[in-house]
């Protein structure tokens, strides 16, 4: 802290002509980032939140036109987004739940250095990220096991991401000493109640990573429910609204169906709607956790 | 004669004190086998499982037969997609779209990494990188969509634009020579904040002894940057470079198979969505073929990340594994 001080009360001083030019090209270049990243997300939030008329005539540019939020009701009318937004939720919190439980069993174990045959199970889960069987004898398997159209399909197959044992791994080597697991053991603490009691409150910063990482993967998962689910009464949000915003399969989700300018522009507006009811939640949540986040990568970056 | 029985003798010993300090050490550490044996028969089942079945691209699969049962066919699978007509084209637009993706996008994590590490002001710089990480949260289908909106003839923005400034509209979709465009940048414009994380967290690890130690020698604040931000950056940009190469032959499947149509076709069918289309999607599927060119695939990246890792190993003394 102090040595930042140092160093901006020197430039303050003497702050060459060069040193001006630098900060002032970087404040700007940082101004750009910020803008072309921006604009079409407040784009699309103003185009949520105006008239299905303004959309379709294009009169949207940075602010809301004629503010309305039909756009929203029109999102919550419908049958299949609530149900794709309920089935979400589902997938989200007991898939996360069961990746917690399943990625803390396989890195607490592989990060005490003192577990004998540690190296031969480290290398069989890094050995998954660099060779895999591929898609076919996945769903081969998949459909073997009889998971084909089952909800448990969302969480089974997906249990475990290796790269995010690895991160865990690394947390609970350089934060948790295999001295200290010793000495609980030697007062009569055995594993389970370690992790219970010990590993779990003091890993909160990575747990909170884990959690973002995982919920947000399954959150934003389409791919596994495209392969294996075709009951309706299953599908995530996301396969909704790949029908919706990519084949377009709108029409006959407008519940009134007026001139073909408002039903155009309702489409648009419902698009732009789902859009932001989407992608929301984690972009509200992240703020709060990115302070452990950028310590929780940290770590795990030290020694991927 | 003598001293070699003896060396024998002694190694023995040591043998069964190994031996037998590793029993002790099972027998103390019992419960961490336990623990782990979940997460260990999981990864059995679901990753080495489909490793053992992707001996299918070496046999002509029969459902009713199973792995085992279905006959031998040796390469044959392997020679036919390298002989088929879709071979160069698959593997022309896989590595087109994945060298232009690695080419443009990974340098610009780095400079925004620099540019946020050398701003002057905390709150405006916090304020820049949680603007720029938002998009990182919005799903592959969500951006696709919005990609699709956006360039729409009728409907999207940037053609609202083009029209507004006097141009013509484009379907920049259904153009095939737009694709790998389209792909490429909207990635970078959803990348960037995000990747510029680690190369954040690597540059606040810097000595700033070696700051001080620049400022007494005159370097200004780009000279600082150049010759102490730059460098310290190396380990983590030659790691990240040689995770990147590892996945070249590999272009995000759900991305490009969202993005594709029937006009822009001829450039946006890439490895992962032709093993799709053979293996699971078409009418009449072909698992060995299609699990035979998904092996292909891995093996190719298999090597790439091994070659890359070796030489990274040479020059930077880094090592992945």
């Amino acid at each position: 802290m102090s040595k930042t001080i140092v160093q901006d009360s020197r430039n303050k001083i003497k702050a060459t002509s060069q040193d001006r030019a630098f900060n002032l090209i970087n404040d700007a270049l940082m101004l750009f980032a910020a803008l072309i990243v921006l604009y079409p997300l407040i784009y699309i939030l103003s185009s949520a939140f105006s008239s299905p008329t303004a959309v379709s005539q294009g009169r949207v540019v940075l602010l809301p036109v004629d503010f309305s939020v039909r756009g929203f009701e029109e999102v919550f009318s419908h049958k299949a987004i609530v149900t794709g937004f309920a089935n979400s939720i589902y997938y989200t919190v007991v898939g996360t739940t069961v990746n917690l439980v399943m990625t803390v069993a396989a890195a607490y174990p592989l990060s005490r250095k003192r577990m004998p045959g540690r190296r031969v199970l480290l290398f069989m889960f890094t050995f998954t990220m660099l060779f895999n069987g591929g898609l076919i004898p996945s769903y081969l398997l998949t459909a073997r096991l009889g998971l084909i159209n089952t909800r448990a399909v969302m969480i089974i197959p997906t249990a475990i991401n290796v790269f995010n044992v690895i991160i865990c791994r690394t947390f609970f080597e350089t934060t948790i000493p295999d001295e200290i697991t010793e000495a609980a053991m030697i007062d009569g603490c055995g594993h389970t109640r370690f992790i219970l009691q010990m590993v779990i409150p003091l890993s909160k910063a990575i747990l909170a990573v884990m959690v973002l990482y995982y919920g947000l993967g399954h959150w934003n998962s389409y791919f596994q429910a495209f392969l294996y689910i075709s009951d309706k009464s299953k599908f995530p949000l996301q396969i909704v609204l790949r029908d919706i915003l990519i084949l377009n399969q709108v029409n006959d989700i407008i519940s009134d169906p007026l001139l073909y300018q408002a039903k155009a522009g309702m489409a648009q507006l419902l698009k732009y709607a789902l859009i932001v009811v989407s992608s929301a939640p984690f972009m509200i949540a992240y703020p709060f956790v990115a302070k452990h986040f950028v310590k929780g990568v940290m770590i795990g970056a030290v020694k991927g | 004669m003598m001293s070699g029985t003896v060396n024998r003798r002694i190694g023995e010993t040591s043998r069964a004190k190994q031996w037998r300090s590793l029993k002790r050490g099972v027998k103390l550490h019992w419960e961490l086998y336990v623990i782990i044996a979940i997460p260990v028969i999981w990864l059995l089942v679901f990753s080495y499982y489909p490793m053992y079945g992707v001996q299918i691209a070496f046999r002509k699969f029969i459902a009713s037969k199973g792995i085992l049962g279905s006959p031998y066919v040796g390469l044959m699978y392997f020679e036919k997609f390298i002989k088929s007509y879709n071979f160069g084209r698959v593997i022309r637009n896989t590595l087109s779209i994945s060298v232009y993706d690695l080419v443009l996008g990974f340098p610009f994590p780095i400079i925004l990494a620099l540019l946020l590490n050398n701003s002057l002001r905390p709150r405006y710089k916090k304020f820049v990188q949680i603007v720029t990480y938002m998009p990182y949260f919005i799903s592959t289908v969500v951006m696709v969509g919005i990609i699709i909106q956006f360039l729409s003839p009728k409907v999207g923005v940037v053609n609202y634009a083009i029209t507004a400034l006097g141009g013509k509209e484009v379907d920049f979709m259904g153009k095939p020579e737009y694709f790998k465009h389209i792909y490429v940048w909207s990635n970078i414009w959803q990348g960037t904040g995000w990747n510029a994380i680690i190369y954040l967290s690597a540059l606040s690890a810097i000595d700033p002894g070696q700051h001080e130690a620049a400022l007494v020698d005159g370097a200004n604040r780009f000279q600082r940057m150049w010759h102490v931000d730059l460098p310290g950056l190396m380990p983590a940009i030659s790691i990240m470079l040689t995770l990147r190469m590892g996945s070249i032959m590999s272009v995000g499947f759900e991305k490009a198979f969202l993005m594709q149509n029937n006009l822009n076709l001829s450039t946006s069918e890439i490895i992962s969505t032709y093993v799709y289309k053979t293996g699971l999607a078409s009418a009449a599927p072909d698992y060995s073929y299609s699990a035979a060119i998904g092996l292909f695939n891995s093996v190719i990246n298999l090597v790439l990340i091994s070659i890359v890792n070796k030489i990274n190993t040479r020059i930077n003394e880094i090592s992945l594994w």
